[in-house]
């Protein structure tokens, strides 16, 4: 029945290449844990989509309380964080997660520098896979003020100083970011936007391409 | 193309459209047909890797349930709070507070020295461009992110202990800690634990304005911390106050002090106010009830 129903469907869109790449792919013995227990250091990478799927999940859920204006901020996170059933586990698992994936992506870049693995042909995904780290820190940066307490909006404004202290550009990306002259209603609302529509989907875009190119060119080989 | 297709065409499609038409399901190759003990990635590997997947993420929800995510007061320009960003952004921080990356030389900080070194992390394939791969025999790319990574670790540390001085000096606890214990103990004392601003309109009124007691509260003092307007400042709000608490609670509370409020029957007799004002307040106060105010 299931295959009848996946040949249906594969006789239509020819599936199967895309399916081959996706599961049907060989995994070589170094870096397999079970069989060198040190390859374990190839895991890292996997552990960091996992989170970021955590991330992806428990940021769906909390915008369905968060509201991204100055007045409610605060309040909906204090509502999410104690009245809300499991409000508590959704927030803990989206702020230690945003805390552990940087962990486990900066593992997977030690990991890849230090195999040398970024080496001709693998040059472009370095590159992407250093994207997603700036991308990741974005995130991070942003995801930073939405709560809207004392902490947030502090280390809010220093960013921002920081980020006008830059030559020629500084004002202007301080003014894009914060709009306005002051830090307050919109730059929640910019901060908001930015974490939940515009870095994720560029996010995923680059995902999408660090694992298209790690599928055709396939895992460095043992040093 | 609707009339079939001729039996002497090279590419036969699906239909009119672009698909190949395939010649069905082709099995895939043995895996021993690959060097070494290779294996399928699905299922044989990412069960594998689902056992890591499911360590983490046990690990990872004791994390959350032991620890619950912080939060502290709602955000207030007047505040005076220590700004500190997340911890992986401490070592920009401190780096940046360097006297050659701050000041006049911030350029240098940021673009300069901080440009230099992520751009180079960026383009390390294009800087590195030897065949060896093992990080020893090519020292001066390892020896260049092993010194990066010892900056990061001696900034990170220093930024934290700058920090914890910080703190140390100024007498301040981290918010979300200082907002956690007062939840506590507003808790064990019944009271709402909750922060967040009240719109205008749903804040109890202030029932029998024109008591005398209104008076007492001022000259004993309870002003400056529940404010002239009973709103609270640094002690609670005690608009409805006599929703939670009888007369003779607030007698005990103003006769024995409670959490941060030192007693203050004594404060209020030193200011000239008499015993009999004192009663006439406590029982002004229990009478602010929500119901009474509407």
């Amino acid at each position: 029945m299931l295959k009848n129903v996946y040949n249906w469907i594969d006789e239509r869109l020819d599936i199967t290449p895309i399916w081959r790449d996706v599961a049907d792919h060989e995994v070589p013995e170094h870096v397999n844990p079970a069989h060198h227990f040190s390859a374990f250091v190839y895991c890292f990478g996997g552990l960091t989509f996992f989170i970021t799927v955590i991330q992806i999940l428990s940021g769906m859920f909390l915008t369905m309380y968060y509201v991204p204006d100055i007045i409610n901020a605060y309040n909906s996170v204090e509502y999410l964080q104690t009245q809300v059933a499991f409000g508590q586990i959704v927030r803990g698992m989206h702020h230690w997660g945003a805390s552990l994936v940087i962990v486990m992506m900066f593992l997977h870049t030690m990991r890849v520098f230090f195999t040398g693995s970024y080496k001709a042909p693998r040059e472009m995904n370095w590159v992407v896979g250093m994207l997603i780290f700036f991308v990741m820190l974005g995130l991070g940066l942003t995801g930073y003020l939405l709560p809207w307490d004392n902490k947030a909006y502090f280390a809010t404004k220093v960013t921002l100083e920081i980020a006008n202290s830059v030559p020629w550009l500084g004002p202007i990306i301080k003014e894009l970011l914060q709009g306005g002259t002051i830090v307050g209603a919109e730059t929640l609302t910019r901060f908001f936007a930015i974490h939940v529509f515009f870095l994720p989907a560029v996010l995923l875009a680059l995902l999408v391409g660090h694992f298209i190119m790690i599928r055709r060119q396939g895992i460095s080989g043992p040093l | 193309m609707a009339h079939g297709h001729k039996s002497d065409e090279k590419v036969v499609f699906v239909g009119d459209s672009r698909v190949k038409k395939g010649s069905g399901w082709v099995t895939p190759p043995d895996y021993t047909a690959y060097p070494g003990k290779s294996e399928a990635f699905i299922p044989n590997f990412l069960l594998k890797e689902w056992m890591v997947g499911v360590v983490v993420l046990v690990g990872f929800l004791v994390l959350t349930i032991s620890e619950p995510a912080p939060l502290g007061y709602p955000a207030d320009p007047g505040a005076s709070v220590i700004p500190m960003p997340d911890w992986y952004f401490l070592f920009l921080y401190e780096y940046l507070k360097l006297p050659y990356a701050s000041g006049d030389y911030v350029v240098l900080g940021t673009l300069g020295v901080s440009g230099v070194a992520f751009g180079a992390l960026l383009l390390v394939p294009f800087l590195d461009t030897g065949k060896e791969r093992r990080f020893y025999k090519r020292p001066i790319t390892s020896a260049l992110m092993i010194l990066s990574l010892f900056a990061v670790i001696y900034l990170t540390n220093a930024a934290w202990t700058h920090y914890t001085h910080e703190l140390e000096a100024t007498g301040q606890k981290p918010e979300h800690i200082q907002r956690e214990e007062e939840a506590k103990e507003k808790h064990a004392a019944g009271l709402p634990t909750s922060n967040a601003k009240q719109s205008e309109d749903s804040v109890v009124a202030i029932v029998d304005k024109d008591n005398p007691a209104m008076e007492t509260f001022k000259t004993a003092t309870c002003i400056s911390c529940h404010a002239a307007d009973l709103k609270g400042a640094s002690g609670p709000s005690l608009r409805g106050v006599g929703d939670t608490h009888s007369k003779d609670e607030i007698v005990a509370i103003i006769n024995n002090g409670q959490g941060n409020m030192p007693p203050m029957k004594d404060i209020a007799l030193g200011a000239g106010v008499t015993e009999e004002q004192l009663d006439q307040l406590a029982e002004w106060l229990a009478s602010q009830k929500a119901d009474a105010a509407k």
